[in-house]
């Protein structure tokens, strides 16, 4: 798996050097991801928050909250948690990319770990592709657990609008993966990424509907969340879920805040 | 030969000029020194010639490479250890070396490495674990990872207790003795004058004198010092009261 020795000649020709040249950039790309994840997993709040919180919150809300794994008269006879199972995933996505992501590449940054990198051939944006690809392998996990507790455990029958359902979960998470890099390029210091960081997190969870599930958020609140990425996600996510299409005007917002925040990030960010 | 040229080299930060001028040459093989007082430039010059920084004038060729446009043939033939850059705290020694030989198309047997650099014992040590020293000596095995011709050092021995630091001149001699060319930024002239066959003196962005460490002392001129040392004749150089290199 490795080269152990030195080779004695220089490849000859450009053919031969290219294509070499080609296995190094698969190889070292291949390693960056096995390194992320190996760091992701060594991080215990990191991977508890990613993989395990949104099943465990479906567990606990759904086994300790009085009534919510009953049907209730206010949202038309249906149960609590299945309005909350779409949220979870909201709260999966903002999680992940405005705790996990945004604080391991500012600390990153702040350590030098990018700058490291910019002294090797390999580009530090082939690191942040590696983070990525670790955090939506996260995300994609602690996601199928949730859903995995909710129909397994309290029986949730759902009938998902399955399409609209992965654009939302895309767009979604693009959204926030969008908003923490633009955190990461203007915050100065890890500190500063943290607690900017958690000043949105809390907004975002409450536009999401965490404290406010489905039909309990008041027309005025869902009014404001649906211009909020995590607001917009969340209803998207909820409007799938229970079979329709997700309303363009989500969607719309959704694609904005992409364009937005990582126009935004790609010409503020710093690697050191 | 000659695989670092540098020529009037300039540099500024918004007004602040941090290089002036500065030119010299280094030979292959030689260990080559860049000595001078704390915001002197030394860092931003090999910044510059590294690739890190664009140069804002002066023509610069690394193994005949223009680090501005060819930074990344360059960074195959360069290694690079930088002041206050750490690696991610969980990651272990092993890994980290692993890792870093991936980058490069003909590495250099990074277990080796490991084994030369006393790092074995450590090996599945995770780096905020590791002390200052073994911090370092990994620092200067990934930069010598990727097999380079030229090995750039900024301020190696920084925050080393003494035994940590001749062992660490000990490692740069055994770098050099691969045929490796090393470029050494420092600020102790003890170590300028038992590592390197040449140094170049700077002074606020300028090269007021570039010879081998005897000479420089030889040539010494220090008011009421019978023996000047190497820190005298560099501090004669470069202190408030040396007159201007023009």
């Amino acid at each position: 798996m490795n080269t152990t020795a030195v080779p004695e000649t220089a490849p000859s020709g450009a053919t031969g050097g290219r294509t070499r040249r080609g296995r190094t950039a698969g190889r070292s790309t291949a390693k960056l991801v096995v390194t992320e994840a190996k760091l992701f997993v060594r991080d215990p709040l990191g991977s508890f928050f990613a993989v395990i919180f949104p099943a465990t919150l479906i567990l606990v809300l759904g086994s300790a909250m009085p009534g919510f794994n009953e049907p209730s008269a206010d949202i038309g006879g249906r149960k609590p948690i299945e309005f909350f199972l779409p949220i979870t995933l909201a709260l999966a996505i903002g999680t992940v990319a405005l705790v996990n992501l945004l604080n391991t590449l500012a600390a990153d940054r702040e350590k030098g770990v990018l700058r490291r990198l910019s002294t090797t051939p390999v580009s530090p944006v082939r690191l942040l592709v590696a983070q990525l690809t670790v955090t939506v392998v996260a995300l994609l996990v602690g996601s199928a657990l949730a859903l995995l507790a909710g129909r397994l455990v309290f029986g949730i029958e759902a009938r998902p609008n399955v399409a609209g359902l992965l654009t939302a979960f895309v767009l979604g998470s693009a959204s926030m993966v969008a908003l923490a890099l633009l955190v990461a390029a203007f915050t100065p210091t890890s500190r500063a990424a943290m607690g900017i960081g958690s000043l949105i997190y809390y907004p975002m969870l409450f536009a999401a509907g965490v404290w406010t599930p489905g039909p309990l958020m008041p027309e005025a609140v869902r009014r404001v969340a649906d211009f909020t990425p995590l607001g917009a996600a969340s209803q998207a996510l909820q409007d799938s879920w229970a079979g329709d299409w997700p309303q363009p005007l989500h969607l719309a917002v959704l694609v904005g805040c992409i364009a937005l925040f990582g126009g935004l990030a790609a010409k503020l960010f710093r690697w050191s | 030969m000659t695989v670092i040229e540098i020529s009037n080299l300039q540099k500024r930060y918004g007004d602040q000029v941090a290089v002036r001028d500065v030119s010299f040459e280094v030979r292959a093989g030689e260990i080559f020194g860049i000595v001078g007082p704390n915001g002197s430039g030394k860092t931003t010059t090999v910044e510059c010639l590294t690739g890190l920084r664009r140069a804002d004038g002066g023509t610069l060729r690394i193994l005949g490479l223009d680090p501005a446009r060819d930074r990344t043939a360059l960074r195959r033939q360069v290694g690079i250890q930088l002041q206050e850059s750490h690696l991610p705290d969980r990651l272990k020694v092993w890994e980290a070396l692993d890792l870093y030989s991936s980058f490069y198309a003909e590495p250099a047997d990074w277990r080796a490495l490991m084994d030369e650099l006393g790092l074995t014992a450590k090996r599945n040590t995770v780096f905020s674990k590791l002390s200052g020293g073994q911090k370092q000596r990994l620092s200067v095995a990934l930069a010598l990872v990727g097999n380079p011709r030229i090995a750039v050092l900024d301020e190696l021995t920084t925050g080393l207790d003494p035994q940590a630091r001749r062992d660490t001149w000990q490692l740069v001699r055994e770098v050099r003795d691969r045929g490796v060319t090393v470029v050494l930024v420092t600020h102790f002239m003890d170590e300028a004058e038992r590592l390197c066959d040449r140094l170049a003196v700077i002074r606020a962005g300028e090269v007021v004198a570039i010879d081998t460490p005897a000479a420089l002392v030889a040539r010494a001129d220090v008011p009421g010092v019978e023996r000047p040392t190497l820190e005298d004749a560099v501090l004669a150089l470069t202190g408030p009261t040396a007159s201007s290199p023009n």
